[in-house]
């Protein structure tokens, strides 16, 4: 479904993403393990087409179509849908004016299927009248995020750091409500979603099963396998031993 | 940066106040048609049932006036002038009549303007409906109106002032003065659209008086020609309360001058002053806003944000705090700048390109906090709001 080929990324005339490839099919869920500040965002703001987020190497195809130039909004259109690790706050816009937009829907109030969902993931519905994200708890922001998730409900789902700043609770509920998003329960050949699962601490990968896993380092992929292996090395060993141990310069 | 006002409408004035003459009407709807859309546009309801009481003139002359409800009076000025000997002591009692060239032509060449009064005790939660409307070009239209709100009352208005949509040059001078007595509530909404050479001159000022509280939402999105007021309330009574809340769009070559103006005099009162302005293509604004403490224990609090979307544009935050007792607490905020591109960035990877994002953003920017109306009017201003902001941009 989504395919990175060679691509480098520079932000600013500097690359932070080296030679990237990645090859994700319908059905699986890809893990980018990675610590922090190693190009894991990067990443996804190119394969959003965020401004800024320079492709100067190599191509993003997403079902077949090279979308390397279009605009964010059409590769939003053809099914990319991102849970951002830090999303903005937004006075003067209310979750339910964002929630309506997800659901291409005019108007002031929400849909009862959207309360639904609110109350899926156990926020309030007061929570809908709050200025988008202004003075939200770490939890309720990644919530909100997986609110839009739920009601864009894309192809291809991006998450980027769900589990970060979440307690263990709120990430066993938010990891249930992404498996299903990403049809976790059907059998392998059933499923028509993907995803690619961004996570430093791995916390998530106990509630959502992956197939794949790669380490990110200094900008360029260290390795690939097998995600509970890869892991379990983190774990074991921390990065700066991966780092130390990896022949990437 | 005070315009003068423009010649041709000295030279004219008796030949304008002339061609204001307009023939009254005995129901709403017999407005003529090619106003409605306008008039609907500033929040007027041609279904009496959905007012307490209507204003509505149009140039020079009253052409409806009545109140549906026991306990309000809505009547042309210079009818309550002549039916209430006591009104004289209301009469340029807050603002002096020659502040300036503009009071001074309210007062000279009066032309009507409206009276409201809202009984002792009586809570009108429907609203007041109140409209100025300048239907032919060239008009100078210099009202004078007095808004009484007597003990212990409630009171909604809901007004607008515009130009007809073939009207581009006319003059608005409007003489506003309002008494909120002890323990009375009153809301004052109004949506000004006017046409782009068109002068305005709102002269506003406020007395209120012990455990009364006045909130004023001013929202002129339109393009105008000059656009200078700076209303002006003073809080004589112990825990009076003041709301100004102001919404403006400069575009093409609008210059607008908008402030508003508190004096906390009395022990505990308090003044809230939101200012929201946005400029485009060569519109002005100076939006400014005045807190004067006076008393122990008042309390003002001054926002001034600013959205900048052209280069052509100008805005001039002026927020000025003058504490002139020891126990006062006053503050304020102001911040002028584009809009968040990360915001923007945002709602795209919502599925929205640049400029539905930017319109969306604008218009939360814009957003009045309307939770002091009563809901049902809540409900009406911010539909509208969102009609009004979706047509500026």
């Amino acid at each position: 479904m989504l395919q990175l080929e060679d691509l480098t990324i520079s932000v600013n005339g500097k690359i932070l993403v080296k030679d990237f490839n990645l090859h994700i099919e319908k059905g699986e869920v890809h893990v980018l393990f990675g610590p922090n500040g190693v190009g894991k965002s990067t990443i996804v703001y190119a394969i959003l087409g965020f401004p800024g987020y320079k492709v100067v190497k190599g191509r993003i195809i997403f079902k077949g179509k090279d979308i390397t130039e279009i605009p964010t909004y059409e590769r939003v259109k053809m099914g990319i849908g991102v849970a951002f690790q830090h999303p903005p706050k937004i006075k003067g816009l209310r979750v339910a004016d964002i929630v309506n937009i997800c659901a291409n829907r005019i108007g002031e109030e929400v849909d009862e299927d959207i309360l639904k969902l609110v109350d899926e993931l156990k926020i309030p519905k007061e929570f809908l009248q709050r200025d988008f994200n202004v003075g939200f708890s770490g939890g309720e922001i990644k919530k909100n995020e997986i609110l839009q998730l739920m009601i864009q409900n894309p192809d291809f789902i991006i998450l980027d750091e769900p589990d970060s700043g979440v307690d263990m609770e709120n990430i066993g509920l938010i990891g249930e409500i992404v498996s299903r998003l990403l049809e976790r329960n059907l059998m392998p050949s059933l499923r028509r979603k993907a995803g690619l699962l961004i996570t430093h601490s791995g916390h998530i990968l106990r509630f959502v099963k992956a197939d794949r896993a790669h380490v990110l380092l200094n900008g360029r992929k260290a390795c690939s396998g097998n995600p509970e292996e890869i892991l379990r090395n983190i774990m074991e060993r921390g990065y700066e031993e991966c780092i130390k141990r990896c022949q990437i310069k | 940066m005070h315009k003068k006002m423009p010649n041709k409408v000295e030279k004219e004035d008796d030949n304008t106040l002339e061609g204001g003459k307009e023939k009254s009407i005995s129901s709403l709807q017999d407005i003529p048609e090619q106003f409605k859309d306008k008039l609907t546009c500033i929040g007027f309801s041609f279904n009496e049932d959905e007012r307490s009481g209507s204003y509505i003139q149009f140039n020079h002359s009253p052409i409806f006036s009545r109140a549906r409800i026991s306990g309000v009076e809505v009547l042309s000025i210079i009818e309550a002038l002549e039916r209430y000997e006591w009104l004289k002591d209301y009469w340029w009692k807050i603002l002096p009549s020659n502040l300036d060239e503009y009071t001074r032509l309210a007062n000279e060449k009066l032309t009507h303007g409206y009276f409201i009064r809202v009984k002792p005790k009586t809570r009108i939660i429907l609203p007041i409906q109140a409209c100025l409307f300048i239907s032919k070009p060239k008009i100078s239209q210099h009202v004078h109106n007095i808004i009484i709100a007597e003990e212990e009352s409630e009171l909604h208005i809901i007004t607008g002032c515009a130009t007809a949509p073939h009207v581009t040059s006319a003059l608005h001078v409007g003489v506003s003065e309002f008494y909120i007595k002890r323990g009375a509530k009153v809301t004052f909404t109004m949506i000004h659209s006017w046409g782009k050479n068109t002068e305005v001159k709102p002269r506003t000022g406020v007395l209120v008086k012990d455990d009364s509280s006045f909130i004023s939402n001013y929202v002129c999105l339109g393009p105008v020609g000059n656009l200078q007021m700076y209303p002006t309330a003073y809080c004589v009574g112990e825990n009076a309360k003041v709301t100004f809340q102001s919404i403006i769009l400069a575009s093409e070559n609008s210059v607008m001058d908008v402030g508003s103006r508190v004096y906390l005099k009395a022990r505990n009162s308090r003044a809230n002053i939101i200012s929201r302005a946005v400029a485009k293509d060569y519109g002005e604004i100076y939006a400014k806003g005045h807190l004067i403490g006076e008393n122990a224990d008042v309390k003002g609090y001054l926002e001034c944000r600013g959205i900048m979307l052209s280069d052509t544009a100008k805005i001039y935050a002026i927020p000025e705090l003058e504490a002139k007792a020891k126990d006062v607490n006053l503050a304020h905020e102001a911040a002028v700048g584009k809009i968040a591109e990360e915001e923007i960035l945002y709602l795209t990877a919502r599925g929205l390109t640049p400029d539905e994002a930017t319109t969306v953003l604008i218009g939360g920017f814009l957003r009045l906090n309307l939770e002091d109306l009563p809901q049902k009017l809540r409900f009406e201003v911010s539909r509208m709001m969102k009609t009004i902001i979706e047509k500026a941009f």
